[in-house]
């Protein structure tokens, strides 16, 4: 065989252009706004609108639409619900994101069920929760890159207060920054990140995508911008190896591939024990 | 509504009530409910693994949880706590979905995993279930004015010689073994709710923590016997209405503490 590799096929395949196209706009935005996310610890947020976007994506496929504006739509919703229920107080933060994503969870048992059982798409858990990235509408690239781009100019504009409110709230009400809107910016665009990688890698793995990269990067970076950098290249790393694994593991299997999703992750678990090795023997070269 | 298929069911939810309501009292305590969200989803490979290896889904998902429990402390050394749960369980639950493709009912065994099935409960997992609900229970009401200590002031705690990471271990394993215990009926995603809403709401309506330990337990009961009702009724999944009742059950909780 003149291409062990498969690169070619690999990339003439049209599924595998939307697929490395929509992962690499993903795994950008969960890179960037995973760092602000680890700074002030709100993992369980980012994962609470990752898995509450679920139902979001469970009724769109019931109604007939596209999952990205189901994904999208209970995103931002649930950030709404998380900014109204108990920002103020850190104490009750931690039970308001269990109780949304617990409704929301629900929400999308229910309408998982009646998905499979009235209408004709059998494989909906599987999509929503697993993702469905070599079966994406190409018509979904557009969207994709106007968010992505309305998203990081956003990043862009407001990154010096986004950066602060993230590290030191009490500091930026200070310094007299609407905290308050800020915090629902953030929350928002979150949310934006985590219907993506629903949308790509789904729902239960985006945690990964979003909290993986960016502590890797904080981790190895000197400088808040260096982080931003280093986080968008592992995740894009993560991502589009992780296709590429993935595709590749029909020639190793006979024909039975495996899942995406499982590529991806593994591939930020290694990264993220890499850049902890690498950190470490750094401090002790100091 | 009582008829024996379903029997198992009401059974298995009520023993597990007391169980998630009980531990649910520490996870509000002790602001752990990511935790309390991770570990399910940490067992879920197990029972991922059971059944495409045909072996009794219960010590699947025992022994992934508890390998949870060790990945858990393992990454809180190398960085921050609620990074290493983000990334335990989206690992987990990634090795979960690679046992299930390479099974061959891919996608009933994935729905039933993630959300639970409320006709999977035989009568040969009822006396294990019973086993683990009062082995779970017997060691947290051994160590409850411990744990209540430590996890209320726990520089008391250490100044009495209470090592916070011994309670920690045996906390997450207690955590463990319910989720295990649990997943099978409500899913692995829901088993949470369980575990938070009641207590959350027993903590808003009493201060006394016998008294809100109690009204845990009775709020857990109450919330999965309405929810087993109402599957039956509305023919909907169970697991829909513990996740909406449970916020419903929060939020009123809310409203009447503040009244």
């Amino acid at each position: 065989m003149t291409d062990p590799l498969h690169l070619a096929s690999f990339l003439h395949n049209s599924a595998v252009q939307t697929a490395l196209w929509i992962g690499a706009l993903a795994a950008i935005l969960n890179g960037s706004i995973g760092i602000f996310t680890v700074l002030r610890q709100h993992s369980f947020a980012g994962h609470a609108l990752g898995d509450g976007s679920s139902a979001g994506g469970a009724v769109a496929i019931f109604l007939g639409s596209a999952a990205l504006w189901g994904f999208l739509g209970m995103a931002w919703l649930a950030a709404l619900a998380m900014g109204a229920l108990g920002l103020r107080r850190a104490r009750e933060r931690d039970l308001a994101t269990g109780v949304v994503l617990g409704a929301t969870l629900g929400i999308s048992a229910l309408f998982l069920y009646l998905d499979v059982s009235s209408t004709q798409a059998s494989g909906a858990t599987v999509e929503v929760m697993f993702g469905s990235i070599f079966a994406l509408d190409p018509q979904l690239l557009w969207p994709t890159i106007l968010l992505v781009g309305v998203a990081i100019a956003l990043i862009v504009l407001l990154y010096r207060p986004l950066l602060l409110i993230a590290a030191n709230p009490d500091l930026g009400r200070a310094a007299g920054l609407p905290v308050r809107r800020l915090e629902l910016l953030y929350l928002l665009l979150l949310g934006t990140a985590a219907a993506l990688s629903a949308l790509s890698i789904g729902v239960i793995l985006a945690t990964a995508l979003l909290l993986g990269p960016a502590a890797s990067a904080l981790r190895l970076a000197r400088r808040p911008w260096q982080s931003f950098l280093y986080a968008q290249g592992i995740a894009l790393t993560a991502v589009l190896g992780g296709i590429y694994l993935a595709f590749m593991s029909y020639y190793w299997s006979d024909g039975a591939s495996w899942p995406v999703s499982f590529f991806v992750v593994l591939l930020i678990l290694l990264l993220y024990l890499a850049s902890a090795a690498l950190a470490s023997r750094r401090r002790t070269k100091r | 509504m009582f008829s024996s298929f379903l029997l198992h069911t009401w059974i298995a939810a009520t023993l597990l009530a007391i169980a998630a309501g009980s531990l649910g009292y520490f996870v509000v305590l002790r602001r752990s409910a990511f935790a309390a969200h991770a570990l399910p989803l940490a067992a879920f490979p197990g029972g991922a693994l059971a059944s495409l290896l045909g072996f009794a889904p219960l010590w699947g998902l025992g022994g992934f949880a508890i390998i949870g429990v060790l990945f858990l402390r393992i990454f809180s050394l190398l960085g921050r706590r609620d990074v290493a749960m983000g990334l335990l369980l989206s690992s987990f639950l990634a090795l979960g979905g690679l046992f299930l493709s390479l099974g061959r009912e891919y996608a009933a065994r994935v729905y039933g995993l993630l959300f639970g099935e409320v006709l999977g409960i035989s009568s040969a997992s009822l006396l294990p279930l019973a086993l683990l609900v009062s082995v779970v229970l017997l060691l947290l009401l051994w160590q409850f004015p411990i744990l209540l200590l430590e996890s209320t002031q726990p520089e008391l705690a250490n100044a009495h010689a209470i090592s916070s990471a011994r309670i920690e271990w045996f906390f997450l394993l207690l955590l463990a073994l319910v989720s295990a215990a649990a997943v099978p009926v409500v899913g692995t995603l829901l088993v949470f709710t369980l575990l938070v809403s009641p207590a959350a709401a027993a903590q808003r309506l009493s201060r006394r923590p016998y008294h809100a330990w109690a009204l845990a337990i009775l709020f857990a009961e109450l919330l999965s016997w309405s929810s087993i009702a109402l599957s039956y009724w509305s023919n909907w999944p169970l697991s829909f209405f513990v996740g909406v009742q449970g916020a419903l059950l929060f939020l009123f909780s809310r409203i009447f503490a503040r009244s």
